[in-house]
């Protein structure tokens, strides 16, 4: 990592906990902030995401929405960490932003509003992970397809749980 | 390749060199037409493409078995060759396909995946095509080498040759 790239991560942190005081987030959050990789990483409350991302994109460029996904973590409660990952063409470093969301009722804010290319992410790791994102208008399947029942990327799915759309048949032999 | 070959026979007696008529069987006729003139439908949907486009292309050349000339309307192609993974969402494709094809028709499964769904056993994959159509030749690999898809268009080619070919069948 470059110098530039620790005194961006420097002064993010600062700001993000700023953020916290002035949005009295702080009492909720479970804020966290390490470096990995080279990647900062921080761990947020869900409801503290948005304002982060706000921050993060008008403050400090990081103007590329990378990817934004989920990980199961079946036993744990809450049961889901979601990921997004956050690029700046200006400083050339990328950031990482995790919120730990319950099963009963697994619910970020959309962020659709920031950045465009988050629509379609947001349908594919809800495809997955069943996460709802709120204030996404289409979570239609995107990879999957229409009449699909259950979320294949949830450690409970079965692996060899088919849901073929047309009828199979029996095994071989040709003909 | 093929033990059994079309018999020709000098007609006349013997009395001229010239071949005036030659006998031999309708299904052997047909099938030796049939054969090397096996007109490919690529559904191509995954990384095996590359090894199709070495195979069908210079040095191997499958048109050295009449197998070359791909047809991208299935109403005018005999041999669905199913290169790739084929997920579930691409099965209703992969049947419409193989449904629109005229008789006679033939399907190759090409690699891993299209035989048995390959390493793959999750929501996604089918558990190779033949859940879906009628396999006639299965060509193992991940990918196959070229080599061995020419064997299988060879081993198609001897069905062909050996099948019967009915001119007037039950649709028809």
């Amino acid at each position: 990592m470059t110098n530039s790239g620790a005194e961006v991560f420097d002064r993010v942190r600062t700001r993000l906990a700023a953020k916290e005081e002035e949005e009295s987030l702080a009492g909720t959050a479970r804020s966290s902030t390490t470096v990995s990789h080279g990647i900062l990483v921080v761990d947020l409350a869900p409801a503290a995401v948005e304002p982060a991302v706000r921050a993060l994109r008008d403050e400090f460029g990081f103007d590329v929405f990378l990817d934004v996904t989920a990980v199961d973590w079946p036993g744990r409660e809450p049961r889901f960490d979601v990921v997004w990952h956050f690029y700046s063409t200006q400083h050339k470093v990328r950031v990482r932003l995790k919120a730990r969301v319950p099963a009963s009722n697994p619910a970020v804010a959309s962020l659709t509003g920031l950045y465009g290319s988050a629509a379609f992410m947001e349908r594919e790791c809800h495809d997955m992970y069943g996460i709802v994102f709120t204030g996404n208008a289409d979570l239609r399947p995107i990879l999957l397809y229409e009449g699909f029942v259950g979320h294949p990327l949830r450690k409970d799915y079965p692996k060899e749980r088919e849901q073929p759309l047309v009828p199979l048949r029996d095994g071989n032999p040709g003909r | 390749m093929n033990a059994r070959t079309i018999p020709i026979q000098p007609a006349g007696g013997g009395k001229s060199q010239a071949f005036e008529y030659l006998t031999t069987r309708k299904d052997e006729l047909v099938g030796w037409a049939r054969k090397f003139s096996i007109f490919p439908y690529p559904f191509v949907t995954a990384c095996c493409a590359m090894e199709f486009m070495a195979v069908s292309s210079t040095p191997y050349d499958t048109d050295r078995f009449g197998a070359a000339l791909p047809r991208f309307s299935p109403r005018q192609s005999d041999l669905l060759m199913v290169v790739g993974t084929i997920s579930h969402k691409q099965a209703p494709i992969l049947v419409k396909v193989w449904e629109q094809m005229c008789e006679p028709k033939w399907a190759m499964a090409f690699g891993a995946c299209a035989t048995s769904g390959g390493f793959y056993q999750n929501y996604a994959a089918v558990p190779g095509i033949d859940r879906l159509v009628p396999v006639d030749v299965y060509i193992p690999g991940c990918p196959p080498r070229p080599e061995m898809v020419i064997d299988g268009i060879m081993r198609l080619q001897d069905k062909i040759a050996n099948s019967r070919h009915l001119i007037v069948n039950k649709d028809f």
